[in-house]
């Protein structure tokens, strides 16, 4: 098991070297840099330009030097922690993205918490009982989940949020604690804002996640082991629990892979419509505006992330699953 | 009452989109203390939807419409309960059910779960059903493992179930049903999945721990050998009614309902006379001038010093297997599944291959294919102008155009037909492949081809689905007829029909090697099966051929010890010849390193084919003629 953790582990580092080349070459590949698109935007709004500066910023971080030293010198400072310099906003990439990360984290986790809460119930519910009245139900509720555009629901709720208990429009806390330091007050403010995009966020997933569930229990509880399970006098709650369900939820550790990622920059969207402060409206415009550090790190985090969450999966699958654990690696 | 269970005028339903469909239409029988009944009928007879009204556990769709299943319990003298009122989740039955009734299942493979370990599911029942703690349960596992012929039950509770074999599978399932000593069990279909020697191992477990439980035993099964060696009453049914029941003296000397005498008429036997045929319940029925068949080929008849159509030499292949992986050092094994194997094939011959699953046979075929490349040994095919070809070397358009003459039928009539193709394109597309690419022509060959194989031409666009298992296996014999092959290497084509369909498709095979004067090879398990339509024999045990004769020698005098325990182990659907266990050796017969002198192999013996006379062969030590001589003596005083 050593062995292959390391293994695995050590693999990483090339993968990892192949992506930060590709994120590199893409953020490069727009003509010009954040410098050009900021002179044309001062330009188009009549303002001078003062040649001299342009000069010295674009010297100051090597701008002007051949791409391969650029991403010499920016993955040179990603092994020492250093993500890089954000032009837009004239602060480090770390300080930057620091407060955004808490926040995405926060609501993220969230988000992911409620699709689980919901989706395990209502998925086992609608294959136990399927073609009950309560399956065709939660899957019309489910469909409507899955087709109804994310920004909609959100400016739904955000609406009697704010009609029945008076929740400010838009970001994650009241307009006061924005840039404060953590305190009691400004935690349960962001609770106050953090259950609409939760639930707008979770209901997509949630709706997609009950259809696999379903349609994984279904397979599962026509299999032979259940009927031997209730041949020995099982509750069928007890059967349930122990073997179909059990062996159902593999897909969904095999997720963790996508998950992990999505933690960050998914439904930038929503973020956008409902003004919250996370990372991902923030990645948006770092692309836009070719702040190259910026998008970057964003980029090589996700990207580790992902590698990391597909590590985690495996581990994870082999951990509850004795199949992969012992039976792994046999080839025809 | 002094029955341990009384079946009264039992009637299931299914409801189904067409409407309610009577599985079990009015169905009455006893099952004594202590005795074994067997509930004998085909598939879709309604044999195991009994089973499951008796256990609570039928499907959703079904319900007990009528009727009475009176199970009167030891424990309890005195009272009778009736389990078709009962409710299947009540506490009540969940109590009954894997407590005092407990069931067998067909499928080793699949009726554990994967994820858990076999101590964890035996344990469970107990857990259930007797007031034991963890560590009482455990050592109370391991008591059962112990009995059911685990040689170390303790490492067995802590093994899953895809770490055994199908035969170690069924055994833990066997335990499953026994640790709380019920009753009665349900065994159904217990071995069917199961090579013969396991098989015959397997019977005799369940046969002694009924004598030690004092248990009675309701068998399910369409083997009628296996009703024989078992049952001491037996209930036949069909079409979810009851044909004859009686005690199995009176069924298998006197069987009255002629559904029954038909059906023991179909099973292949040891006893048969030259020349005899089977009688399936249908017989399959030719249009009289179907040119396929009329147009007899141009061959010699089979003598024996004809030279072969293929000669396989020296045959070897391995296989690696990883195995350890995560907790352990990963450590690469080879399994030589095919070791140094040399026959041939005389045309217009039917050699039988047998073996257990695992010894390699199927392989063997998939080399002869060229599906799968061996790592050593030639294969030489004689084609019809009786120039020879060097198989392995085939290249291409050669490689293209010896496809046509070598055919393969499949074992699985479900899986091996794609069930979005109709017949037509089935049959039809080796044709076109092969260069028919006229429409017309090749409608009116494959209706031709339809009919040889006795199905209606006017279902030539039906899917696979809308046929039954037999008539699939048709469809499979049809394709591989398509190309017109001097070869065709059948997979245990029968293994997966009931016994009348098996019959019918043994004939047709049979009539088909007359009268297109094709050559098999038939690969199976069975014996009798392969007693019935080979002509020469070959014996297979861990990718080793062990030994060849023509069929009249191998079955009246069989020398190898896995070919003895082997024939030992087929149960024979006659009373007077019941299963002799002790030529099993205890499930020691398929371990090369366990036969006696002089089959044992070690580093220092060359192993060879020994030729007895009459073309009877044996695997044994290089120079062990005259030490095989005088055993056979011995054994004739």
């Amino acid at each position: 098991m050593l062995g292959y953790i390391i293994n695995r582990l050590l693999a990483m580092i090339p993968t990892l070297l192949v992506i930060s080349v590709i994120i590199f070459t893409l953020i490069q590949l727009p003509p010009g840099d954040f410098l050009e698109t900021q002179i044309a935007e001062m330009q188009a709004q009549g303002e001078n330009v003062d040649q001299a500066k342009i000069e010295y910023l674009r010297q100051e971080y090597g701008l002007d030097k051949p791409a391969y030293l650029q991403y010499l010198s920016w993955v040179a400072g990603l092994l020492q922690g250093d993500l890089g310099y954000s032009f837009e906003h004239e602060l480090p990439v770390t300080e930057v993205i620091g407060d955004r990360i808490t926040l995405t984290i926060i609501l993220a986790f969230a988000a992911t918490l409620f699709t689980y809460v919901m989706s395990f119930p209502i998925g086992i519910y609608t294959a136990v009982k399927q073609y009950s009245l309560g399956d065709y139900v939660f899957s019309f509720v489910g469909f409507i989940g899955l087709a109804t555009p994310n920004f909609l629901l959100a400016l739904i709720l955000l609406y009697f949020a704010n009609v029945w208990f008076g929740t400010s429009i838009g970001g994650l806390m009241d307009p006061q604690y924005i840039g404060q330091p953590w305190s009691l007050d400004k935690f349960l403010s962001v609770l106050e804002h953090l259950w609409v995009p939760v639930v707008v966020i979770g209901t997509s997933g949630t709706a997609g996640m009950i259809r696999r569930l379903r349609a994984n229990m279904l397979d599962e509880l026509q299999k032979q082991y259940v009927i031997t399970a209730k041949a020995k006098g099982l509750s069928p709650l007890k059967i349930l629990i122990k073997y179909p369900l059990r062996l159902a939820i593999n897909p969904f550790i095999a997720d963790i892979g996508s998950i992990l990622p999505d933690l960050l920059s998914g439904s930038v969207l929503v973020a956008v419509v409902m003004g919250l402060e996370t990372t991902g409206p923030m990645l948006v415009n770092a692309l836009l505006s070719q702040d190259m550090y910026l998008a970057g790190s964003f980029l090589i985090i996700e990207s580790s992330l992902v590698v990391l969450g597909v590590f985690l999966s495996d581990l994870i699958l082999a951990a509850i699953d004795p199949r992969i654990r012992l039976g792994g690696g046999a080839v025809k | 009452m002094s029955d341990l269970l009384k079946i009264k005028n039992l009637r299931v339903s299914f409801r189904l989109p067409e409407g309610e469909l009577n599985a079990v239409r009015g169905v009455s029988f006893r099952i004594p203390k202590g005795k074994t009944v067997a509930l004998v009928g085909e598939s879709g007879s309604g044999k195991s939807v009994v089973s499951q009204a008796i256990m609570g556990i039928l499907p959703r769709a079904a319900r007990i419409s009528d009727g009475e299943i009176l199970f009167a319990d030891p424990q309890t003298p005195g009272t009778i309960i009736d389990l078709a009122k009962l409710d299947p989740d009540s506490a009540r039955m969940r109590q009954i059910r894997g407590g005092r009734i407990s069931m067998v299942f067909q499928e080793p493979m699949t009726s554990l779960s994967p994820v858990h370990t076999v101590g964890n599911q035996i344990c469970e029942a107990l857990e259930l059903h007797r007031d034991v703690n963890k560590a009482e349960g455990m050592a109370l596992t391991t008591d059962i493992l112990k009995l059911v012929g685990f040689p170390n039950p303790e490492r067995a509770a802590k093994t899953f179930p895809f770490e055994l074999s199908g035969g170690l599978r069924q055994r833990a399932v066997i335990a499953m049903a026994l640790v709380c000593h019920p009753v009665l069990l349900i065994a159904d279909e217990p071995t069917t999945a199961l090579d013969v020697t396991i098989q015959a191992q397997i019977l005799k477990l369940i046969k002694d721990l009924q004598l030690e439980l004092e248990m009675s035993v309701l068998m399910i099964t369409h083997d009628l050998g296996v009703v024989a060696n078992m049952a001491d009453e037996v209930v036949v049914m069909y079409h979810g009614e009851i044909m004859e029941s009686g005690t199995a003296d009176d069924i298998f000397r006197n069987p009255k309902h002629p559904y029954l005498k038909a059906l023991l008429e179909a099973v292949p036997r040891f006893d048969m006379k030259p020349g005899e045929r089977l009688k399936p319940i249908r017989e399959i029925k030719h249009h009289p001038d179907n040119p396929i068949l009329m147009a007899k080929r141009d061959r010699r008849v089979i003598c024996d010093d004809d030279p072969p159509l293929l000669e396989v030499k020296n045959i070897s292949k391995a296989f690696s297997i990883k195995k350890g992986g995560m907790f352990s050092r990963t450590t690469e094994e080879k399994v030589l599944a095919v070791d140094d194997i040399s026959f041939f094939v005389r045309r217009g011959e039917c050699l039988g291959l047998v073996g257990e699953s695992g010894c390699g046979k199927t392989t063997l075929s998939k080399i002869i294919m060229r599906a799968l490349k061996p790592d050593t040994g030639s294969i030489t095919f004689r084609e019809q102008d009786n120039s020879l070809t060097d198989v392995l070397a085939l290249e291409k358009n050669a490689l293209f155009k010896f496809r046509e003459r070598v055919q393969f039928m499949f074992q699985d009539p479900y899986s091996s037909l794609n069930p979005r193709m109709t017949v037509q394109e089935l049959i039809g597309e080796p044709l076109f492949i092969h260069g028919m690419t006229d429409k017309a022509q090749r409608r009116d060959m494959v209706e031709k081809l339809m009919d040889v194989v006795g199905l209606a031409p006017m279902h030539i666009n039906r899917y696979p689905h809308s046929f039954s298992g037999g008539q699939r296996q048709r469809i499979g014999i049809a394709r591989a007829l398509a190309l017109q092959p001097d070869l065709l290497i059948c997979d245990e084509p029968v293994s997966a029909l009931d016994v009348s369909i098996q019959a019918q498709v043994l004939n047709l095979l049979k009539d088909l090697k007359e009268a297109l004067g094709l050559t098999y090879i038939f690969i199976s398990h069975n014996l009798a099966v392969i007693d019935y339509v080979a002509d020469r024999i070959m014996v297979m045990c861990q990718g080793r051929l062990v030994e060849t004769a023509p069929k009249h020698l191998l079955f009246k005098n069989p020398v190898h010890p896995y070919t003895r325990a082997l024939l030992s182990a087929v149960p024979e659907p006659d009373l007077d010849h019941p299963l002799d266990l002790r030529d099993l050796m205890e499930g020691k017969a398929s371990n090369p390193a366990d036969w006696p002198e002089p089959y044992t192999e070690s580093h220092s013996n060359q192993m060879e084919m020994i030729h007895l006379g009459q073309g009877h062969y044996v695997r044994a030590f290089k120079g062990a003629e005259s030490l095989l001589q005088s055993h056979r003596e011995t054994e004739m005083v």
